[in-house]
């Protein structure tokens, strides 16, 4: 019995396989921006982290600072891809005015916490090290010093999924910040009769401080 | 079906046996509809079965933080200048390296043991006490490792999440952990008297000064930045340790040392074999 069983199943599963494959190819030949290189994020982390400590470490006033890097995460965050992920599964559930809502009010918030905190980073060096392709996203990991601190190791996950490559989370010591974001807003939703207006009531409150 | 009733049926009996253990604070958390899969799914991926318990929990040792531990720890920061806070974590953290080794070897790191015993050897001596972290300079950097790290790599599961008087975020693997460390430690055993039990409170105290004062700001920022600061500490707790397992079990450094004749690597295939 298990002798003709074997066989059978390594042949469907064979099979299953090959479909499996095809069905990769048939991906990855459509929408060709899908997949990044690791050799391009690897570069992309290196020009930003430039960019953060060049902005950070530099003479100008706090609130030009705040202007700078603001600018800096428009342009190389995916703040809409995070945005969608720390909701999971109430975006799907949200009208199309709550789902615009959220977004700006999303966006405003994670500015106003990296700005916010200017100053804290002043004398920051960030190394590129490595970087690993995770699924279709592409992980930097660097090395960032503070003055009187330990040296911490941050990984960049970076997406081409909107056309051009892009930061989608910031990995700290091991702790994604949009996975910790969801499970804040999925918490406070579960607490809140998972209703997305409460939410949105609570992140216009953060965004007001 | 039979999967999801028999853990509803291990649900309820865990949380029957909080409620003996807990007497009446024992509250646990109401399941979402079984036809809400997504929901489902979540509550199961939260594992948070005692979530009222564990918030009332934490309420109070918020409470206690506020009027004790977080004025203690900002005084202590800035009363003493940052190279002493040093001084100070480095010698707590060598009193800490017999348990960090005796866990290396349950979990048959021999490299990891290797750095963790030289850190005690250098660092006792030449460090003169442990005050400085001469080691690392050495090439023997530090990492963590315990008795719950230990029994994950062991393969036992986490377990649901707790949240712990005083102890703070924790499992039912974690806090057996904690109990076994505690054991392991040398200092546990050695002697009794008012001297010893007078520097054994210091050493807990300052250990609880210098962990606390080392996390002032970023956890005031999760406090005030989070909709949720229970949801995010349980975030962030369970997300670090699992990366200090990952790393832990990712560690397979080879034991042969590197000026050691290369034999690993036959030129010929199967010239290693005689």
């Amino acid at each position: 019995m298990k002798s003709i069983a074997m066989p059978l199943m390594s042949l469907q599963l064979g099979r299953r396989h090959v479909l499996l494959a095809a069905a990769g190819l048939a991906l990855t030949s459509g929408p060709a921006a899908a997949e990044i290189g690791v050799d391009e994020a690897t570069k992309f982390i290196d020009a930003i982290t430039k960019q953060l400590m060049e902005t950070v470490n530099g003479p100008a006033e706090a609130a030009a600072k705040s202007q700078k890097l603001e600018a800096i995460i428009e342009a190389h965050v995916d703040i809409e891809a995070v945005a969608r992920f720390c909701l999971g599964r109430f975006w799907r559930g949200a009208t199309p005015q709550q789902q615009k809502s959220y977004l700006d009010l999303f966006h405003r918030v994670l500015v106003n916490n990296i700005t916010g905190r200017v100053g804290e980073y002043q004398g920051v060096t960030i190394v590129t090290n490595r970087a690993a392709a995770r699924e279709s996203d592409v992980a930097v990991t660097t090395t960032v010093t503070r003055p009187n601190n330990a040296p911490n190791r941050v990984d960049w996950l970076v997406s081409a999924e909107s056309g051009k490559p892009k930061v989608i989370d910031v990995i700290a010591e091991g702790t994604s910040l949009r996975l910790t974001q969801r499970n804040d807003y999925l918490s406070y939703l579960s607490h809140n009769n998972n209703d997305l207006q409460a939410l949105i009531d609570a992140l216009r409150q953060q965004a007001g401080k | 079906m039979p999967d999801s009733s028999s853990s509803r049926v291990s649900r309820n009996w865990f949380c029957a046996v909080s409620l003996a253990a807990l007497a009446s604070l024992a509250a646990c958390a109401t399941p979402p509809a079984a036809n809400d899969q997504e929901a489902v799914a979540e509550f199961r991926e939260t594992n948070d079965p005692l979530e009222p318990t564990n918030r009332t929990f934490y309420a109070i040792n918020n409470g206690l933080d506020v009027v004790i531990l977080r004025p203690l720890a900002t005084a202590y920061r800035a009363a003493l200048p940052q190279p002493v806070r040093n001084s100070v974590h480095n010698v707590l953290n060598n009193f800490g390296n017999p348990v960090t080794l005796f866990n290396d070897m349950f979990e048959a790191k021999p490299r990891r043991a290797g750095d963790t015993l030289m850190r005690l050897l250098v660092n006792t001596t030449v460090g003169v006490g442990g005050i400085f972290d001469v080691a690392t300079d050495w090439g023997w950097p530090a990492h963590d490792n315990d008795a719950g790290m230990t029994m994950a790599l062991w393969g036992l599961p986490d377990g649901p999440y707790l949240f712990l008087p005083v102890l703070g975020p924790s499992s039912p693997r974690e806090a057996t952990g904690f109990g076994v460390d505690y054991a392991l430690n040398p200092t546990t055993w050695i002697g009794r008297g008012p001297t010893v039990n007078a520097l054994g409170y210091a050493k807990t105290g300052l250990g609880a000064l210098d962990a606390r004062s080392a996390v002032l700001d970023d956890l005031d920022k999760v406090t005030s930045q989070a909709l949720d600061p229970y949801a995010t500490i349980r975030s962030l707790y369970r997300q670090h340790r699992q990366s200090q397992i990952d790393d832990a079990r990712a560690d397979n450094r080879a034991t042969v040392p590197a000026w050691f004749p290369a034999t690993g690597t036959p030129s010929k295939p199967g010239a290693a074999v005689k």
